[in-house]
């Protein structure tokens, strides 16, 4: 019983860390362009700056 | 069709401006819509050549809205379009009132999040009850779980709680209704049995079933955002606004909306006419099929009233406006249009009619429920707890979910197809139709005209002509151009246009004329003339003696015939509506083998004959793409409408179909046909767990665990069904595809 008081918070603290880390995701417009960014990893970037600043 | 001569010209810079976004500063963001881009190539191209540009700060492309986020600064808008083009992308501008984000998705998706943490978490907890958690421990969890469910019921239940008070309030009844009821009242039995150290909490049941509904829900409205983003992801058609000239000779841009009686404004070569007005000077001949529905281009000049929506072809032209946009033709449509919204407005959907009938059953079932054991035992408690646990177990997951999981299902499939479908109620529709009516010009042609007689002419003098007309955009021109690539003719040296009559071109001495007859055949007077376009109207002339003649028909939709076969064999009736003339109609109904026609139909008339059919008892599906067809597109039972369609016609239509076969439409009614089966299906397996369940739940059985079990088995099963759409609609596409081949192939031999 006395382990339940502290694993109960435990769990539902990491859950909560999730919830908020994918609200956090979602506000910051990670959810917005799902299959360019599947695309994006093959663009050889020689100068990183160029597209640096987010649209978005 | 319509969408290549538009992007001959591509938007100014002014226009550019008018339709970006202001960020404070001289910082503007512009987006545009690029449909072809697909791959990280792409993406990087194209951010990296709009990049370079000078004053644009950044670009970005969003893959899968297939948008393009500029931001840029200064007074001039960066060639945008330009570049686009030199490398190969076509761009059109996107709408200012487009701009912002989806904030009802937004709201869903955190609302799903939210509910599932708060499902996932109750249900650890309730397993742990259910596998033999006992007094304070049983307690403790309860509590933890009632804490956990009250954020989710707020933050996720508060749409369906909104949704059911706004139906209630207007005397109407949805599925949200029951949803609403189930949920509360689970809760509230549920924290008072907490408190009361009670066995039975069903807090597992009450978030999880807002889970899955969520889920349903969320699909639906991304299905049909995706829907909305490709239309208006389609070039706009009506004029954004217009040159005017004003009386110091200063030259403005101005937006449409500012547009008043009494200007006078430029209209270049390939702009829309943005008002009705007058022409004060400049000869050009005017694409109507968007406005009237001809076919044939219609020459003007000095003096001649124009409607906004026609498309400038050959000259520039500088008009009066004699009516402000609002009074203008397009404006005069959508008036129409409003009064003829009918059939849809009343139209009610499979779920609401269902749940109409439903709440009322089960909540009456719960109340006999309560008032049997009430009266059996006497103890007001058990009977409460056994009349909510019959809520819980009929509160309608599988109903909720029935309808909408297959309409997503079918959205999807249709919109591999490259159909896009506005809503659900729309697939309802279609599926009830019977007849099936068809604008000409635009719907079943392409809006464009065909040289039919090339086989007759002398290649040396197509060749020539090929080469004049290569320097048009009259849309006769563009036809014969497709026929160059001989060499051996005389090169050609100052070709010019002689706008509302035709090329003229020297070579060595000679003078070679394409066009009108009674212009450039000036020594063969053979009565032609006068007659505007059609058979024997276009001639190409060598010194004013006739070398060759032209006859062109305006080109037929691709496997328009089969589409048209097997709309039939559904067992749908045919008709063709047109504002064409009766010859021109009756050379399409004879080639596509359509029975009955009515031609030089006003809009007006259009839709007094859905409104006639409508009467009849007839379910019309209205097919069309012009502004004169947008009245009878939105009189209809259900609409549809090509890409190239004018923009109202596409805002409004059901279905919007961006492929140029007309295959789209059997398609559609296919699939539609299915769905509402699998719809029906679906209903009944929802109707047959509660046969089975309800009993149980009156008969005091139900526990929390049976409840849990019983709502995601039918849930499962319903979207299991539901699933079945995808594979029957690829087995329907092979089959169209191998019968579509040869058929195709067929008429393209005939012609």
């Amino acid at each position: 019983m006395a382990g339940l008081l502290y694993l109960i918070p435990a769990a539902l603290l990491l859950g909560a860390i999730g919830l908020a880390g994918f609200l956090w995701a979602l506000r910051s417009g990670q959810y917005e362009d799902l299959d360019g960014a599947a695309e994006r990893i093959l663009i050889d970037s020689d100068d990183s700056a160029e597209n640096a600043p987010r649209s978005k | 069709m319509a969408l290549d001569l538009t992007a001959a010209v591509t938007p100014s810079s002014a226009e550019i401006r008018l339709a970006s976004r202001s960020l404070g500063g001289d910082l503007h963001q512009t987006d545009l819509s690029v449909p072809s881009v697909h791959c990280a190539a792409c993406i990087h191209t194209i951010e990296t050549t709009l990049g370079k540009l000078e004053h644009v700060e950044s670009a970005r492309v969003n893959l899968s809205t297939k948008r393009v986020s500029v931001r840029w600064h200064g007074y001039e808008a960066p060639p945008l379009f330009a570049t686009l083009d030199r490398s190969g992308y076509r761009a059109n501008l996107f709408e200012p009132e487009t701009f912002g984000k989806d904030d009802t998705l937004s709201g869903l998706i955190r609302a799903v999040a939210v509910a599932g943490f708060a499902a996932a978490n109750i249900m650890l907890l309730s397993v742990s009850v259910w596998s033999g958690a006992q007094g304070a421990t049983r307690d403790l969890f309860h509590w933890v779980s009632a804490l956990i469910a009250v954020p989710a019921l707020f933050f996720a239940g508060g749409i369906y709680f909104r949704s059911a008070a706004n139906a209630l309030r207007h005397g109407r009844m949805n599925m949200d209704v029951p949803i609403a009821v189930g949920v509360s009242l689970a809760y509230a039995m549920s924290l008072y049995e907490t408190i009361n150290h009670g066995e039975h909490a069903y807090f597992d049941a009450s978030v999880s079933l807002l889970f899955f509904l969520l889920i349903g829900r969320t699909l639906d409205h991304v299905m049909r955002e995706r829907a909305r983003t490709a239309v208006n992801g389609l070039s706009r058609l009506a004029a954004r606004g217009a040159v005017v000239l004003r009386d110091d000779s200063a030259r403005d841009y101005l937006p449409i909306g500012e547009i008043a009686p009494g200007m006078r404004l430029l209209i270049a070569a390939g702009e829309r006419i943005p008002v009705d007005g007058t022409i004060l000077s400049g000869d050009s001949d005017l694409d109507c099929s968007l406005v009237s529905g001809e076919s044939t281009p219609r020459s003007v000049g000095l003096g001649a009233h124009i409607q906004a929506g026609m498309l400038n072809l050959t000259g520039p032209l500088t008009m009066e406006a004699t009516a402000a946009a609002k009074d203008s033709f397009l404006a005069e449509m959508v008036r129409l249009m409003e009064a003829a919204e009918g059939g849809r407005s009343t139209y009610r959907r499979i779920a609401d009619r269902v749940s109409a009938f439903y709440a009322p059953v089960v909540h009456l079932a719960a109340l006999l429920t309560f008032l049997g054991w009430m009266a059996a035992t006497g103890d007001w408690h058990r009977a409460m707890t056994i009349a909510i646990a019959v809520l819980i177990i009929t509160c309608p997951c599988a109903l909720g979910l029935a309808v909408p999981i297959v309409q997503v299902v079918a959205a999807r499939r249709l919109f591999e197809a490259g159909i896009m479908v506005k809503d659900g109620s729309a697939m309802e529709r279609l599926a009830m139709i019977d007849t099936a009516l068809f604008d000409k010009t635009g719907t079943l042609t392409l809006g464009q005209p065909r040289l039919i007689n090339a086989s007759s002419i002398d290649p040396t003098m197509l060749a020539i002509a090929a080469d004049m007309a290569a320097h048009s955009h009259h849309p006769f021109s563009k036809a014969i151009a497709g026929f160059g690539g001989f060499s051996g003719q005389p090169k050609l040296d100052s070709v010019s246009e002689h706008p509302g009559f035709g090329m003229e071109a020297l070579t060595e001495g000679n003078t070679w004329r394409l066009g009108r007859r009674g212009w450039a055949g000036w020594k063969a007077r053979t009565g032609g003339e006068g007659k505007h376009g059609g058979y024997g109207g276009t001639v190409l002339t060598k010194n004013g003696t006739i070398a060759a003649t032209f006859a062109f028909e305006d080109a037929v939709r691709a496997d328009a015939r089969l589409a048209l076969a097997k709309l039939r064999h559904s067992g749908v009736s045919i008709e063709m509506l047109s504002g064409d003339t009766a010859k021109a109609c009756a050379e399409v109904a004879g080639a596509l083998g359509i029975e009955r026609y009515v031609p030089s139909l006003l809009p007006s008339g259009k839709v007094e004959w859905v409104e006639a059919l409508t009467r009849a008892g007839h379910k019309v599906l209205m097919v069309g793409d012009g502004l004169n067809d947008t009245p009878a597109l939105a009189a209809a039972h259900v609409s549809m409408a090509p890409a190239t369609a004018a923009d109202v016609g596409r805002n409004l239509a059901d279905f919007v179909f961006l492929r140029e076969s007309l295959l789209a439409v059997p398609l559609a009614l296919d699939i539609s046909r299915k769905a509402g089966r699998l719809i029906r299906q679906n209903l009944a397996i929802a109707v047959v767990y509660n046969a089975v369940a309800v009993p149980i739940a009156i008969a005091g059985h139900v526990t929390p665990l049976i409840a849990a079990i019983a709502m995601s088995a039918s849930s499962l099963l319903v979207i299991g069904n539901a699933m079945r759409l995808q594979r029957f609609a690829r087995a329907l596409s092979l089959e169209s595809a191998s019968q579509g081949g040869p058929a195709s192939t067929g008429v393209l031999a005939q012609s």
